[in-house]
């Protein structure tokens, strides 16, 4: 296994190790800046980059699982409880 | 290939205090225009509408599951300790002064909840597994694209609903192992800040962070093998 971290520019089979602590912006300064580095100047990355960021995009549109029935049923039966003080 | 753990033996002392602050801050993502719809109904709740009650369920509820499956073992446990939070909701609805989002409060009873009624597991974060984002085969040796990413984000979004690319994305979800579903799912479907994740699950920062990657890894490669090459 090559020990790649160094002052050095990354590559890109680390950039996408290290793409996750980049959106969450956890990546330090010096490092943050490396991979800005690597980003301006390789598309397959950039191109990488955007489809995590599509990625997150397309998870957060699926559907919510909407009440069944039976659910809306036991809730309302719930509620009801509460507002006569029955539990 | 570089781990997790080289990385941050790497960072000097300094920087990992500016990563400790930095990992505190939550991600305010959804929050305004969810928490506003929140605040509307828990309004109508208080005025006495069940329909609120039932509509802020149906917002929650899915949220709520996925925490309590990731707490307790059966699904059965999970549902009794969602209705108890429910309930305690609504016991303490008077209490609730809208410091932390609606979201948040419905967390820390469920927490509580399960934590008291002594039905909490405490399972091992698993980061075990070593899969890395994108298989080693795609790049050369000196760690460049050999194979690089296929382009399919256009019309993903039409796709999504239009054919079955909401339901390969689905499928990709449930094969992914138990944690690194439920910290992307908490994140990504329901907007749960980082933070938020780490507190309800009781795990750190670091492993959170690589769980959601491990997570967002595979979903992607999902979608380029669904999209890629059109």
């Amino acid at each position: 296994m090559r020990v790649l971290w160094s002052r050095e520019e990354l590559v890109c089979q680390e950039v996408v190790e290290l793409i996750t602590d980049y959106l969450e912006g956890a990546l330090p300064r010096a490092q943050r800046r490396r991979l800005d580095a690597h980003l301006s100047d390789c598309e397959h990355c950039s191109e990488y980059l955007e489809q995590m960021r599509a990625t997150i995009r397309l998870t957060g549109r699926l559907a919510p699982e909407d009440l069944t029935p039976a659910m809306r049923e036991e809730f309302s039966e719930l509620y009801r409880r509460w507002r006569a003080q029955e539990v | 290939m570089i781990t997790h753990a080289q990385l941050l033996h790497a960072i000097p002392g300094l920087c990992l205090n500016v990563l400790a602050v930095l990992s505190t801050v939550p991600w305010p993502r959804r929050r305004s225009a969810a928490g506003g719809e929140d605040l509307e109904l828990l309004a109508r709740l208080r005025a006495g509408e069940e329909d609120a009650f039932l509509a802020l369920v149906a917002r929650h509820n899915a949220m709520l599951l996925r925490l309590a499956g990731s707490l307790v073992s059966s699904r059965a446990v999970a549902e009794e300790v969602v209705q108890d939070t429910w309930l305690g909701a609504l016991r303490g609805l008077d209490g609730f002064a809208g410091r932390s989002s609606l979201k948040t409060w419905l967390m820390r009873i469920l927490v509580n909840r399960a934590r008291s009624t002594g039905v909490i597991e405490h399972r091992t974060v698993a980061v075990g597994d070593v899969v890395p984002a994108v298989d080693r085969s795609r790049f050369d040796a000196t760690g460049h694209w050999m194979s690089p990413p296929q382009h399919w984000i256009e019309d993903s979004d039409e796709r999504l609903f239009a054919e079955s690319l909401a339901d390969r994305l689905q499928a990709a979800l449930r094969e992914l192992p138990s944690r690194q579903r439920d910290v992307v799912m908490l994140r990504d479907v329901d907007g749960l800040s980082g933070h938020e994740v780490c507190e309800a699950l009781g795990i750190s920062e670091g492993n959170q962070r690589v769980l959601l990657h491990r997570a967002r890894s595979r979903l992607r490669q999902a979608l380029e093998n669904e999209m890629g090459g059109m």
